[in-house]
């Protein structure tokens, strides 16, 4: 029996990506020189944690939003729910250490400012999201109501 | 459509940062370098200009600002390809395993660079070891990865572009995509379409650069950076009530130090040393500079009132001739802090416009801004300023 060898593939695909292994190998080098678990965790842990965690949270959240809606027969109005929510969450997600509080005392101490404000104003900028979609939410509702309901619901 | 907005950002974000390391002049002394292992990646560097003034309040805003800007666009573009990660067979050919191997380096260094950025501008110190080396070297493995993804996709999407400005829909749209596992077999009818879906993150996107651009700017556009580290009001009020670093008790800088009766700068050089009380630099030639403080992690403020005694000056004080001053290092009454010595280059010594200063808008430094004396020069990143400055010695570095 012949062993079966994979196909090469195209030689200047492999010599274009031999120039890149090269170059972030010398610089992955000097990356790892310092905590090398530490940091090949972070490296290779956030695309895990991305694809594998938060990824699929996002999708299974998301879901349940689309499922209960469409339990209720309300499947279209979901960017109602999905628009804000997702806007809410990307400023959760970029400022979560200020908003959390985790880094109160450094910042106050470093700044002179008051680490207090940032969670009261990421809630505001939700409740400002949230309600601007549930207006637009009604107001579409009263004028279909008041041109019967479109076809097809 | 995100892979065009992702490739000139990117780029944008690479090469400013590259400027950022740059404008510390790692090359002039150690104390400026925090990746002295860089070998062949400093290839680059160049004395950095003191003109315009604002250059590294422009670059390093631009980095910050952008990024923060970027995540939605980055997210959603993971989040498109994402079942390509779970594409079989794993590997087709010996290329095509590498492109894959390739592609954790792209994803891995995308989110590695992000999220350190993100969470060194809010002091969350989390990252395993230092900011600099961490950000820099991972920045060289990610554009690696990202130079070569470009080229080996960009015939793949330079065709697509054209169809679709041919009104033909994509390649994948047009021709099935049959090595997708992860197609649904019977997807549920579509809640938004692929237009909607880019609006969110164009939406997303417009709402981050909203909430975080004004803490590059003084008054009312700092107040709608609702969200971000140095957005909304200032520390104080009145002529040395505008944004802060480090606050003078973080740094351990006492009162007793800094007091008229203790506090001496040093200044050497090759005539000697010479020993001066804040009193004694205030009856040399005074000059005023009109000089944003920009940090590296991305806010500024805007042009401050500084007056102070020229940079140029003080080298003429230990046998330079003004416009033939040399380098300097400057050191700090700081103990800890890894900018507590800060060398400048010979230009920026001359330049008129940098001052050993002594006052800002009108009135003697604060405690927090650097009294009793502090350095003040045009285009520099914020840290290269050093605070409640102990010793100069003015020599080619």
């Amino acid at each position: 029996m012949r062993a079966v060898l994979p196909p090469l593939g195209s030689p200047l695909q492999i010599l274009l990506l031999a120039c890149s292994f090269a170059l972030a190998g010398y610089a992955g080098l000097r990356l790892l020189s310092g905590d090398r678990l530490g940091v090949a965790l972070w490296f290779v842990g956030a695309a895990v944690l991305h694809d594998l965690v938060f990824l699929p949270l996002y999708a299974a959240v998301d879901r349940a939003v689309t499922g209960g809606l469409g339990a209720v027969g309300r499947r279209e109005r979901t960017l109602y729910v999905r628009v804000p929510a997702t806007l809410s969450g990307l400023l959760l997600l970029v400022w979560f250490p200020l908003i959390s509080g985790r880094v109160a005392t450094r910042y106050e101490s470093f700044t002179g400012l008051s680490a207090d404000g940032f969670a009261a104003r990421w809630l505001l900028v939700t409740a400002v999201l949230f309600g601007g979609s549930a207006l637009l939410l009604a107001l579409r509702s009263r004028r279909e109501g008041r041109h019967g309901p479109p076809a097809g619901r | 459509m995100l892979g065009l907005v992702l490739l000139g950002g990117i780029t944008v974000l690479f090469v400013t940062g590259l400027l950022s390391y740059a404008a510390y002049n790692p090359d002039l002394a150690s104390v400026n370098d925090k990746t002295p292992d860089k070998g062949l990646l400093g290839f680059y560097l160049f004395a950095w200009p003191t003109h315009p003034y604002w250059l590294y309040r422009l670059t390093q805003g631009v980095h910050v600002t952008l990024g923060i800007t970027l995540v939605p666009v980055l997210l959603a573009k993971l989040w498109s390809v994402a079942p390509k990660l779970f594409a079989l067979p794993p590997a087709r050919s010996l290329a095509h395993a590498l492109e894959r191997v390739s592609l954790l380096l792209l994803v891995g260094g995308a989110l590695f660079e992000f999220v350190t950025g993100v969470l060194d501008v809010q002091l969350d110190y989390v990252f395993p070891g230092s900011f600099y080396p961490l950000h820099f070297y991972g920045a060289w493995v990610f554009f690696a990865a990202f130079v070569v993804h470009v080229v080996l996709r960009a015939p793949a999407a330079v065709r697509n572009a054209r169809r679709m400005r041919a009104g033909k829909g994509r390649e994948e749209e047009a021709g099935g995509a049959p090595d997708f596992p992860l197609v649904a077999p019977r997807p549920a009818a579509a809640t938004v379409s692929r237009r909607g879906a880019l609006w969110l993150v164009g939406g997303g996107s417009l709402l981050l650069f909203g909430t975080t651009a004004g803490q590059c700017f003084d008054g009312p556009l700092r107040r709608t950076a609702l969200l971000a580290p140095h957005g909304g009001a200032d520390p104080g009020s009145g002529p040395g009530g505008f944004q802060i670093n480090k606050t003078a008790a973080s740094r351990g800088i006492g009162a007793r130090e800094t007091s008229e009766a203790v506090w001496r700068v040093v200044v050497a050089g090759p005539t000697g040393t010479v020993r001066l009380s804040r009193a004694e630099l205030l009856r040399l030639p005074l000059h005023s500079a009109a000089l944003p403080i920009a940090c590296v992690e991305g806010w500024s403020t805007g042009d401050q009132w500084w007056r102070g005694v020229r940079l140029r000056d003080l080298a003429a004080l230990v046998g330079y001739d003004a416009d033939a001053a040399p380098d300097v290092l400057v050191e700090s009454l700081q103990r800890r802090g890894a900018f507590r010595e800060a060398a400048l280059r010979a230009d920026q010594v001359r330049d008129p416009r940098s001052l050993l200063a002594l006052e800002v808008n009108g009135e003697p430094l604060t405690p927090d801004h650097g009294y009793p004396a502090r350095v003040i020069a045009p285009a520099v990143p914020g840290v290269l300023n050093t605070k409640w400055v102990a010793r100069m010695t003015f020599g080619d570095l």
